[in-house]
């Protein structure tokens, strides 16, 4: 009933908007003025635009401002903090572009409306406007692009040697986390052995891969170099954490990495913001299907003492998963034999050598 | 020339017939007349003006349903926790216990961009205004060839059936994103989507291809052989050298996304790894190896990035067209005008990798295509200070086409200067993907193609249709897209530089992406208003086909060819000799001329008065 209804008053709306549709018609055959070339609404139209740039770009401003700290995630990383720096450069020469572009458009529409009698100025071409106004934004560009150029070249050449590896993998549709453990290799993978156990697909004939543990969530230090081995063993994914400025896809076949120094560390950020329940949070950036808007992994910014006693509790995959180590072991009983022992003899220094990794 | 010839020699068929109800002054070819059956004038035509006409209304059709998608999108962003069980009569299984599909959302988006990029900005507006216009303002009485003209449109349209049916099977249409990356867009088994509903996108893009291609072959060679005498290239209006550019930018790019459609299309059914490798997938590890996702996204990019200059180009020809003869005013540095597309549509062969700085392609490449992507910024500021310059010391008629062409410079600025951050790829890395690149591109070629094309409509529907449509209407449609264009995109850049990730159903799940419910709310609403604003146009375009006012011959008082022909052109365009041409096609307020313009086929012998001294040797 209440649709009918508001379908009965919707065609009413039309109705009346034809009826007065045809009426605007016929009152302006009347008065004449759908002969002339250039009415009323030319002054109009001109006055509008003047309003909207006025209206319009205060408003721009009062929203802009108004919502400034909510559109800045704090940052949380060295280059981040570099990277912000020249976004907000850009963005202050970019406004003013803007600004004085959108003001000489709306002000020339305004104040060069048709007047009867006046005649257009014949201008056809510059030259040296022309190449004034070429040089100007191609200056701006180079002196963009180089700063750029070289924050970039910076980001992602290579990490340094002491950094913490850890690798991150997407699936449909969540992520995990492996550590390389103490030997700080990460071992072989293959995805041909993904199981449901297996989910990374360890091949543990590979001595590298025997201390190797997955972990629920990644945690970091703070003020050390990370590099994040990127893989992805079904569809594209992307690594995208918006407090330390990472993004890197992660491609099926052809694993990828990104490196990056926290600043700060959970707790702190928690003290920064107010927010108790704060968290780092790693978001897939790239469409991967149904669970794509929900595909997070937390990520733990330590002390470093905290960190090393972290990694010092992690228990290697083989070691918690002793039947996938038996299957490898059946098939190259020799090489395996070797490594157990390794683990274990190695289990007693676990702090020790994370701490050296740092 | 075979364009001097003053016969009916090229036309085809029927020559010169008439538009009923139109007279104008009998030609010599009388006796060739004969009437057409309604079939071969108004469906299988190969007239350049009918084809434009099909073009364009496929393109409304089109424009239509991918707004509708963006609204049940947006309601879905907006109101992420609302259901929407009133959705279900017309979406039926997709609403799922009262909640929108997540997978289901994903094919909207998909839907919404495949439509909007490939039907409605490239055919839609390239296929409407380079049919139309090029050989009417060349001078030509049609295409060089219309039945490859024909066929182009029918191509189109069987592609247009194929997608459109997309939408109404079973696993749902094609939801891998516009860009279609495999894997993703391979596998069935990572989202049903990509299933038969990406062999149908496949299918039609394939098809798609093809009509772009006879199109393209088209408008090169008409502009390269049939101009009118005296039209050389430097008197080209600079709509023409926009399309001809266009054409060839599509003629060299689109091959290659045939390639890529046709590799994946190997991957999908034949067992090949082009894009595939090391896939474990619903509990089964494919045999695929040795193949790259990165390769696909290289092809499709050399596609995609000269596809959003094919989109935007046209517009640029129009509005620049469009702003000078209701500013009164010669366009300002047509040189520099032709210098600039030239420039722009060399550079857009070669910045397509800043789509993917962070894919994992090696970083010095990202440097090389940093450098020449913010090249391409200068050919664009340059244009833009040309039309700002154009409207000063103007005498300036706001037509409504007038309004969309100020509008779109505007639109164009806002969303241009954003691209100077996302080519940058150090601030990529946290811009991509993200809001803010949604921002931009839906300003700088999204919106402002839209103008440019609502501006083309509105300014040569007197010529399409003989009639004129109605202002007071235009003035509305405008206003209320022009303020719902920005209070959509410019919230949008705040959600983007939060970081928001684009193609998500939900932001919900994130303490990182919590604080902006309000705003996307807003933008939502404002975006389904600006949504049904489009409406007044339809109803304008519509109604002013059958009732508009009557127009005159030159009714904006331009000087380019077409206003020459009658009232309403028939098939050859001009019922008599093909005028020649002597001056370029802005001779705006020349001081010392009788009037404010002096068309194109009007001899300098007859303008002394006005001409300037190097202009006096040709009198």
């Amino acid at each position: 009933m209440t649709t009918l209804g508001i379908l009965l008053v919707l065609v009413l709306l039309l109705v009346v908007f034809g009826l007065l549709f045809r009426l605007q018609i016929l009152t302006s055959i009347f008065s004449g003025s759908s002969a002339r070339e250039v009415g009323v609404s030319n002054r109009v139209n001109a006055i509008l635009f003047i309003i909207f740039l006025v209206v319009g770009g205060a408003a721009f401003a009062w929203s802009f401002i108004d919502n400034y700290d909510k559109m800045n995630p704090p940052i949380a990383s060295v280059h981040g903090h570099a990277t912000e720096r020249m976004f907000w450069t850009t963005m202050i020469i970019l406004g003013i572009v803007f600004t004085l572009t959108q003001i000489l458009l709306f002000v020339y529409s305004y104040k060069y409306q048709h007047k009867e009698g006046r005649r257009a100025f014949f201008f056809p071409h510059n030259n040296k406007i022309e190449v004034i106004w070429t040089l100007i934004p191609a200056i701006v560009m180079a002196g963009l692009v180089f700063a750029g150029w070289k924050e970039w070249t910076r980001i992602t050449g290579p990490a340094p040697k002491d950094s913490v590896v850890v690798e991150v993998m997407g699936k449909q549709f969540n992520w995990l986390v492996r550590y390389p453990g103490r030997d700080q290799k990460l071992g072989v993978v293959n995805y041909r052995l993904i199981d449901a156990t297996n989910e990374f697909g360890f091949d543990l004939s590979d001595k590298n891969g025997v201390d190797d543990f997955v972990a629920p969530e990644i945690h970091v230090p703070k003020g050390h170099p990370v590099l994040l081995k990127i893989r992805s063993r079904d569809v594209l994914h992307a690594v995208y954490m918006p407090h330390f400025r990472v993004q890197m896809y992660a491609v099926p076949g052809m694993p990828t990495k990104f490196w990056f120094t926290p600043t700060k560390t959970t707790d702190e950020m928690r003290a920064q913001t107010g927010n108790p329940k704060f968290n780092y949070e790693l978001a897939c950036n790239q469409i991967c299907g149904r669970g794509h808007f929900a595909m997070k992994l937390n990520i733990v910014v330590d002390e470093p003492d905290d960190y090393v006693a972290w990694f010092g509790q992690q228990k290697s995959f083989s070691e918690q998963n002793p039947d996938v180590l038996a299957s490898f072991k059946q098939k190259s009983d020799k090489l395996v034999e070797k490594e157990s022992a390794a683990s274990e003899s190695a289990a007693a220094v676990v702090p020790v050598s994370a701490k050296a990794s740092l | 020339m075979a364009a001097n010839l003053p016969t009916q020699a090229q036309v085809q068929g029927g020559a010169g017939v008439t538009e009923p109800g139109v007279s104008h002054d009998e030609h010599a070819h009388h006796d060739e007349h004969h009437e057409q059956s309604f079939l071969q004038k108004y469906v299988f035509s190969t007239d350049h003006k009918v084809i434009a006409k099909q073009f364009l209304i496929t393109g409304i059709f089109w424009a239509i349903i991918g707004g509708t998608l963006s609204s049940l999108f947006r309601l879905q962003l907006g109101w992420p926790e609302s259901t929407f069980e009133w959705l279900s009569p017309f979406l039926g299984k997709w609403i799922e216990a009262g909640k929108l599909n997540p997978e289901f959302y994903l094919a909207l988006v998909t839907m919404h961009g495949t439509i909007m990029v490939f039907f409605v900005l490239t055919a839609g507006l390239s296929g409407t205004f380079s049919n139309f216009l090029i050989p009417l303002q060349i001078g030509a009485r049609d295409m060089a060839s219309g039945f490859m003209n024909m066929l182009s449109y029918w191509f189109f349209f069987l592609s247009s059936v194929v997608m459109f049916s997309s939408l109404f099977i079973e696993t749902g249409p094609a939801a891998a994103g516009w860009t279609i990356y495999p894997p993703l867009s391979a596998l069935p088994q990572a989202i049903p989507g990509s299933g038969a509903g990406q062999t149908l996108w496949l299918v039609s893009m394939a098809l798609f291809i093809v009509s772009q291609l006879l199109g393209g072959v088209n408008y090169i060679t008409t502009v390269i052989n049939l101009r009118t005498q005296g039209m050389s290239m430097s008197k080209l209006p600079l709509t023409i050298w926009a399309f001809f550019l266009t054409a060839i930018l599509g003629l060299l790019s689109f091959p290659v996304l045939f390639s890529a459609a046709l590799l994946l299309i190997f991957d999908r059914s034949f067992g090949t790894s082009f894009f595939l490798s090391d896939i474990y997938i619903a509990g089964q590890a494919l045999p695929n190896t040795g193949g790259s996702p990165i390769l696909f996204q290289h092809l499709f990019w050399f596609l995609g990035h000269p596809e959003v200059y094919i989109v935007i180009m046209p517009a640029m020809g129009m509005v620049s067209e469009i702003l000078a003869t209701n500013a009164r005013k010669p366009i300002f540095g047509y040189r520099a005008m032709i210098g600039s597309l030239l420039g722009i549509s060399l550079l857009s062969f070669i910045v397509w990798a800043h789509h993917m700085f962070v894919t994992g392609m090696n970083p010095f490449l990202g440097s090389v295509f940093m450098f020449l992507t913010l090249i391409i910024a200068v050919p664009s500021a340059v244009k833009t200070f040309n039309w700002l310059a154009t409207l000063w010391r103007g005498n300036i008629r706001f037509t409504t086409a007038m309004l969309f062409s100020i509008g779109f410079v505007s639109l164009f600025i806002a969303g241009g200067l954003t691209g100077i951050v996302l080519g940058n790829a150090a601030l990529d890395i946290q811009m991509h993907n993200t809001y803010f690149v949604v921002a931009h591109f839906h300003l700088v070629m999204g919106s402002s193609a839209f103008f440019g094309l609502w501006a083309g409509v509105y300014h040569w529907f007197p010529k399409m249709f003989g009639r004129m449509m109605d202002e007071k209407l235009g003035y509305v449609h405008f206003w209320l897209t022009f303020l719902g264009v920005y209070l959509v995109f410019l919230p949008m850049h705040y959600v983007g530089i939060a970081g928001f990730p684009r193609r998500y159903y939900a932001w919900t799940g994130f303490d990182t992406f919590s604080q902006f419910a309000d705003l996307n709310k807003f933008i939502s609403a404002a975006a389904i208003i600006a949504f049904f604003a489009q409406f007044v146009f339809i109803f304008n375009f519509f109604y002013s086909i059958f009732r508009g006012r009557r127009a005159t011959e030159n009714p904006w008082n331009s000087t380019t060819l077409e206003w020459t022909t009658p009232v309403v052109p028939g098939h050859g365009n001009w019922p008599g000799a093909i005028p020649a041409v002597h001056r370029w096609p802005y001779d705006y307020s020349k001081p010392g001329a009788a009037e404010d313009f002096i068309p194109q086929h009007v001899p300098y012998s007859q303008t002394q008065s006005s001409n300037l001294p190097y202009e006096k040797e040709m009198e």
